[in-house]
């Protein structure tokens, strides 16, 4: 078979480059070369982009990873929430997206809450909890669960809010961000996929970890990033 | 259809030319999204926010989320006299032209029930406001990583005189020898028009001529469009 004179033809169908910045509406490559992936839209052979963002090619398929956008509630996520409303049987959070969560009494803990106790008792207005997403409905109705290993209300410490889109820059490949930082500044450090970052310890250290996390947020889309944050970490301690 | 001679723009410029444009994105740090465009001496900024949740409840729709437009020429902006502040009856009809012709590259069904707000404001004008405000709030909803199809340009054209001009400025929307203003908002990438409207008289020659200068025009808008969001990513 011609496998590499198939390969020339889809080479050539294709208009941009692997990590080009796209914008809505430009087209991205003709033919049937490619398969489509996210935030890309298909009309008469030709691939559009739908979205602002980078264009990433692997193999066959094309799609493009947004820069930008507020946080879409997802199944199995671990979120950072501030309780906004206290309801019959449960609390209502603020997830920093555009709907808002609902904690259930049955999933607030370990704990028996009795009928007709005081919910506030657990879980007070503004009071900030790790939670994870239990379901999220076509309509984005959000249940979320505080039951599990390591899911558990914020005492102390700040929350800083971050892009959502740069979330797993900040967490790193298999936690190492999170690990270097809080390895380096002593802090307790729990980042929610939702782009709410809440940073505990020493507040000298708690200023040295919020700033290199906005920097890991504006560097996000360099590549060496982790040798980058470590070596300015280490600066920063003179 | 009688009309005066315009023999040359006040301005100096060619008949198909456009005046001197500036983009810029994210410029506003607090909003989900944000756009300046200048176009001569009319300047816009517009601000996303959102999606969000959307009150009252009636206004809510289940199957989509929905788009709120709100334009606004600050009091020092215009010509003679202050533009009285708060909402009028030509702003109310200025956010809806701009709903209607950025709603179509617009897909916001991944958000029922919210609400997808942007602010237009204008600290200077001089003509083609709405058109500049589609512009830049096209680029600001494209900066909040909002799905959408393409980018929509606008920009006005006209006839002055006896003469077909793009991109009026107010000395030529007052022409006395009478103006026609034609408000047009193309999608360059499909080319297909969303806003269309026109104050004045024109033949019907002179209007698929007029149109077919708006769509060359709106091309050169869309350069600029994609080059400032670009230039927003490449440090």
């Amino acid at each position: 078979m011609n496998g590499e004179n198939s390969k020339m033809k889809t080479a050539n169908a294709l208009k941009v480059q692997d990590r080009d910045i796209v914008v809505p509406g430009e087209l991205l490559c003709e033919g049937e070369g490619f398969v489509h992936g996210k935030n890309i839209y298909k009309k008469e052979n030709k691939l559009f982009a739908g979205m602002l963002g980078m264009v990433r090619i692997e193999k066959d398929i094309v799609k493009i990873i947004p820069l930008s956008g507020k946080y879409m509630p997802k199944e199995e996520d671990r979120v950072i929430g501030k309780v906004i409303d206290v309801l019959m049987s449960g609390w209502r959070f603020e997830i920093n997206s555009a709907y808002s969560a609902v904690l259930p009494l049955k999933e607030a803990g370990s704990d028996f809450i009795p009928k007709g106790a005081d919910l506030t008792k657990y879980f007070d207005f503004d009071d900030y909890v790790v939670a994870q997403i239990t379901n999220v409905t076509t309509q984005n109705l959000v249940d979320l669960t505080t039951r599990g290993p390591g899911l558990k209300k914020l005492r102390g410490g700040r929350v800083i809010q971050v892009n959502p889109t740069k979330v797993p820059r900040i967490i790193g490949k298999d936690a190492s961000m999170v690990k270097l930082l809080k390895d380096s500044t002593g802090c307790d450090i729990q980042v929610g996929q939702n782009g709410l970052v809440w940073v505990s310890g020493d507040p000298e250290k708690e200023v040295i970890a919020i700033n290199t996390i906005k920097k890991i947020e504006k560097e996000a889309h360099t590549q060496g990033l982790t040798e980058n944050i470590d070596a300015f970490l280490k600066g920063g301690k003179k | 259809m009688k009309s005066a001679k315009y023999e040359k723009r006040f301005d100096g410029r060619d008949w198909e030319e456009l005046r001197p444009m500036n983009a810029k994105v994210g410029i506003i740090p607090r909003a989900d999204g944000s756009a300046m465009f200048q176009i001569g001496k009319t300047t816009a900024y517009a601000a996303v926010y959102g999606p969000r949740d959307l009150h009252p409840k009636f206004m809510q729709n289940p199957r989509t989320g929905i788009l709120r437009c709100d334009y606004n020429m600050l009091p020092f902006s215009g010509h003679g006299e202050r533009v009285r502040p708060g909402g009028s009856r030509r702003s109310k009809e200025i956010n809806l032209v701009m709903q209607n012709a950025l709603l179509p590259v617009l897909d916001l069904t991944d958000f029922p029930n919210t609400v997808v707000d942007i602010f237009v404001d204008l600290p200077q004008t001089d003509a083609g406001t709405r058109c500049a405000a589609i512009t830049a709030a096209s680029m600001a909803l494209a900066d909040a990583g909002l799905s959408m199809k393409g980018l929509v340009s606008a920009v006005a054209v006209g006839k002055v005189g006896d003469k077909i001009v793009v991109d009026l400025n107010y000395d030529e929307e007052a022409f006395e020898g009478g103006a026609a203003d034609i408000p047009v908002a193309v999608i360059p990438s499909t080319g297909e028009i969303t806003l269309l409207q026109l104050d004045g008289e024109v033949s019907k020659e002179d209007l698929m001529k007029a149109l077919e200068y708006a769509k060359r025009a709106a091309n050169k808008i869309h350069e600029l469009q994609k080059k400032a969001l670009k230039e927003k990513y490449h440090e």
